[in-house]
């Protein structure tokens, strides 16, 4: 039996249809990630997990138990919201505390669990710190320490890394990661970015108009799609002969789809080109590996291994 | 869950339905009852006051006054307080902070406090005002303010004249700067950028403002009353006279009446104006 | 941001003139030593600063409208503050209309509302009464204290209370620990501008006031009536004295275009 299982699960707002029979199982101390343009219904999801929004239909278990039926003060579960949502007029070790108070843990243990939980996300010496003092990623931080120091049995993040810059983001996605493998949560991340899901997660679950388009570990559904939008969502694709090939997969050749190359530019690490082909425009990435490539007005030859 | 909003606002739905529809209502049936020197209120149905309100000259003309001179002041509101609303604006920070209190401030300072001052400064023939005017050489003989629309009119300009401002001012707020410049680089004198660039887009603070101005000035009381005294009579004063002193309330009610009804009319007819005016660029 | 040109500067010199002229002037009578209004040209005099002391009428008109302001913008900013958070954070039917409702007391004139409270008071027993004035300042001061508790209601991000919630706290606690600390900035804002309301209305009250029950401003106004004596200026210089320091000490601590245009109020 799955840890949290989602069963059929439905949202309608009047006649908008924005969660449409979702089933999801998650494994415990698993990290899933809800992957889908904006608009798909993953906020909605994992606020009917959190117990903020009402479903339409469908059911939600932890363990078993009927999770609806569980007020959200009740559910005990961690949430670090997009905007964060610190509590403004509370220091760092005050918003940290708030959750243990509430569950009556006495005074002393608090402090204790609050200054292990602040150093664990590195930020031992900002406890007398206000929200308002703290950098984006900081605040990331202490969202992160207030819903883990009450030891959840499932942490929902919503976009919570979408505020930050791309440096900071990446630090932070391995930061996440490490602590989610050292306290062992089961998660469930919402993202609209997919490198960060795919760099997360154990599972994906690909969404598009409030359905599951696939579900599974992310190589499998890069390699292996289900579906055109899942294929174009992870990343470039082309089509060609009416299959899809990854841009990384398409070599030149001496033989093969003959082309022009139409423009090339140059990403540090790698080659962007657009080939002009019997079969419309064709995308190439070929690493930079400081070799000599064909130039702008070439005529080229492109090849793929059959899939 | 759906009944919290109406649980929540259920207390002052209850004070206001206790202490405002129903007094209103009352006034407005006041209206309708008659009156005698001798037998004072009678709670009968008649249409005298309206009668006399609408076919008597007397009242005709003072309405006309009321709303002549709300029309002068909020033109004149608006005429020099957006362009001081600009000025300040453009005021480097200590200095707009500052002037923004001076100029605002005397909102906060009571009505009776601020015509006073002007009834000093008119002061019949031996006004300060006067007294400058004559020695600078403006004008030979004193000019008359007290008890004239023309005093009127200034101490009301002065009295409401924040309310203009603080309406421009938010507008331009608003505005981005970057668009000044924008025009500014793209060859825009500063007089264009002014009249295509700014004016356009604070127009609509200034008509807000202008609705706010003329409401509070068609129904102010306080100033006409101590600059216009008993001789210049507004709707306001003159429903107070009716009240306090003629002590005709049916007849006071129906001038009341009248005045909060054609306000209303005005206000909401202007808004709806300025709204459809500027829903499309603005909305 | 470019500077202003010298034109500018002089008319906002004018400016500022016309709106403090009649202020200084009330100020400046104030201190004549004589017995008729004049300014005080060689010799400055407090006389009639001292003359108020024999005027017991003022004094206690000035304490009666302070304990009114303060009563009555209090319990207005109580009646808001449900009706803010039913406003501010739920669209359910007839919203737009209680809204108006609740902010029509600005657009009312204060004469018909004075006439109104008058008959009605009067019906009731309440004429001339205290509890008549509180209840009549409650409706006048209630759409200031609204605009700025709406505000910081509006301003107050939901998700921040579904954070608390998620960690166990109860509905109460919410409201408790989170809800209200966090808009409370704009209930104070909200209760000083209705108190300033209610300390300078005069329209309404004169309607309502009996000789027992004057405000200080309707006290002045009544006297200003009969004559204007440097009485009624150093009374006035002193009204004038105490709303320039609550002002002064309003715009530190919040800012007064913040109280005046009525900006969301943060929980800053
Ligand atoms: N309270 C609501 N009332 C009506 N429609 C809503 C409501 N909340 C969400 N929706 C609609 O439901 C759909 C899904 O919304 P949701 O917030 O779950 O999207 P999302 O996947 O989180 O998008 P994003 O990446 O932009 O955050 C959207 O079309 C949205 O407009
Ligand atoms: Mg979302």
């Amino acid at each position: 039996m799955a840890f949290l299982s989602l069963e059929g699960l439905s949202k309608h707002f009047g006649t908008h249809v924005a969660v449409d029979g979702l089933t999801l199982a998650v494994e415990k101390g698993e990290f899933v990630s809800l992957l889908g343009p904006s608009g798909c219904g993953k906020t909605t999801t994992l606020q009917m997990i959190a117990g903020f929004v009402e479903p339409s239909g469908g059911a939600i278990r932890l363990e078993g138990r009927d999770l609806l039926a569980v007020k959200p003060a009740k559910r005990g579960l961690g949430i670090v919201f997009q905007s964060y949502a610190l509590f403004p007029h509370m220091t760092v070790a005050e918003n940290v505390a708030f959750g243990l108070e509430m569950q009556g843990v006495a005074a002393a243990e608090r402090t204790r669990r609050v200054g292990e939980t602040l150093e664990l996300v590195g930020l031992g010496t900002f406890a007398g710190r206000y929200p308002r003092q703290m950098s984006g990623g900081q605040q990331q931080r202490v969202a992160l320490a207030r819903a883990l120091v009450i030891r959840p049995q499932i942490l929902l993040l919503d976009e919570p890394l979408s505020n930050l810059d791309a440096k900071l983001r990446e630090e932070m996605q391995i930061e996440l990661r490490q602590i989610q493998r050292t306290v062992g949560t089961t998660t469930i991340l919402v993202t609209h970015d997919q490198a960060e899901a795919m760099a997360l997660s154990d599972r994906l679950v690909v969404m598009n108009h409030g359905r599951a388009e696939q579900i599974g570990p992310p190589h499998e559904a890069y390699e292996r799609p289900a579906t055109p939008f899942v294929a174009s969502f992870l990343g470039r694709t082309n089509l060609v002969n009416g299959t899809t090939v990854r841009p990384e997969k398409i070599w030149f050749a001496t033989s093969g789809l003959a082309g022009k190359v139409r423009t090339r530019i140059f990403q540090g690490n790698h080659w962007l080109y657009q080939i002009e082909t019997a079969d419309g425009l064709v995308t190439v990435i070929r690493q930079n590996t400081g070799e000599a490539m064909p130039g702008e007005g070439e005529a080229v030859h492109l090849a793929w291994a059959a899939t | 869950m759906k009944s919290a909003p109406y649980l929540l606002s259920l207390p002052a739905l209850l004070l206001f339905g206790a202490i405002v529809i129903i007094p209103l209502v009352m006034t407005v049936l006041l209206s309708f009852h008659d009156w005698g020197q001798y037998k004072g209120i009678e709670p009968v149905f008649v249409l005298k006051n309206w009668h006399e309100v609408f076919t008597d000259s007397y009242f005709l003309e003072m309405f006309w006054r009321t709303f002549r001179i709300a029309f002068f002041v909020t033109l004149l509101a608006a005429v020099l307080g957006a362009p001081e609303a600009y000025i300040l604006n453009r005021m480097k920070s200590p200095w707009r902070g500052l002037f923004l209190l001076v100029i605002l401030g005397p909102l906060l300072i009571s009505v009776v406090a601020r015509t006073l001052g002007w009834a000093l400064l008119f002061g019949g023939n031996s006004g300060l005002i006067n007294k400058a005017l004559v020695s600078m050489g403006l004008i030979s003989a004193p000019l008359p303010f007290m008890f004239t629309e023309t005093g009127v009119i200034v101490a009301l300009t002065h009295v409401l004249m924040p309310y203009m401002v603080l309406a421009v001012w938010a507008a331009l707020q608003r505005l981005d700067p970057q668009i000044e410049n924008a025009a500014v680089a793209l060859g825009a004198g500063p007089f264009t950028v002014l009249r295509r660039i700014v004016l356009p887009q604070v127009m609509p603070g200034i008509l807000s403002g202008a609705i706010i101005v003329f409401a509070l000035a068609a129904s102010a009381f306080a100033t006409p009353a101590i600059i216009g005294g008993r001789r210049l009579k507004v709707a306001s004063t003159l429903a107070y006279d009716e009240f306090l002193n003629t002590l005709n309330w049916p007849l006071g009610a129906a001038v009341a009446v009248l005045l909060l009804v054609a306000l209303v009319a005005i206000v909401v007819g202007a808004s709806r104006l300025v709204e459809r005016r500027y829903a499309q660029v603005f909305g | 941001m470019s500077r202003n040109g010298p034109i500018a500067l002089i008319y906002h010199t004018l400016f500022v003139i016309f709106m403090l002229a009649p202020i200084l002037v009330v100020c400046f009578v104030a201190f004549t030593p004589e017995g008729y209004l004049s300014f005080p040209t060689d010799r400055w005099s407090l006389r009639w600063f001292y003359a108020i002391g024999r005027y017991p009428e003022f004094i206690s008109a000035f304490w009666r409208s302070l304990w009114l302001g303060a009563l009555s913008s209090a319990i207005a900013v109580a009646f808001s503050v449900p009706a803010a958070l039913a406003i501010g954070r739920h669209r359910f039917r007839g919203r737009d209309a209680m809204t108006a409702l609740f902010m029509s007391p600005l657009m009312i004139p204060h004469v018909v509302l004075g006439i109104a409270f008058l008959r009605f008071f009067t019906e009731l027993g309440l004429g001339g009464t205290f509890v008549g004035l509180v209840l009549a300042h409650i409706v006048v001061v209630l759409p200031f204290a609204l605009r700025l508790t709406l505000a910081s209601a509006v301003g107050l991000d939901r998700s921040i209370e579904h954070a608390a919630i998620s960690l166990g706290a109860s509905d109460r606690t919410v409201l408790r620990r989170i809800t209200l600390p966090l808009v409370l900035p704009g209930l104070i804002s909200g209760w000083a501008l209705a108190f300033i309301n209610s300390f300078d209305e005069v329209t309404m009250t004169v309607f309502i006031a009996a000789p027992g029950t004057e405000t200080l401003p309707v006290r002045m106004f009544l006297y200003i009536q009969d004559n204007i004596d440097p009485l009624v200026t150093s009374v006035s210089a002193c009204v004038i004295a105490i709303t320039a320091a609550a002002l002064i000490a309003l715009d530190r601590a919040y800012g007064l275009e913040r109280l005046l245009v009525g900006r969301s109020v943060d929980g800053r």
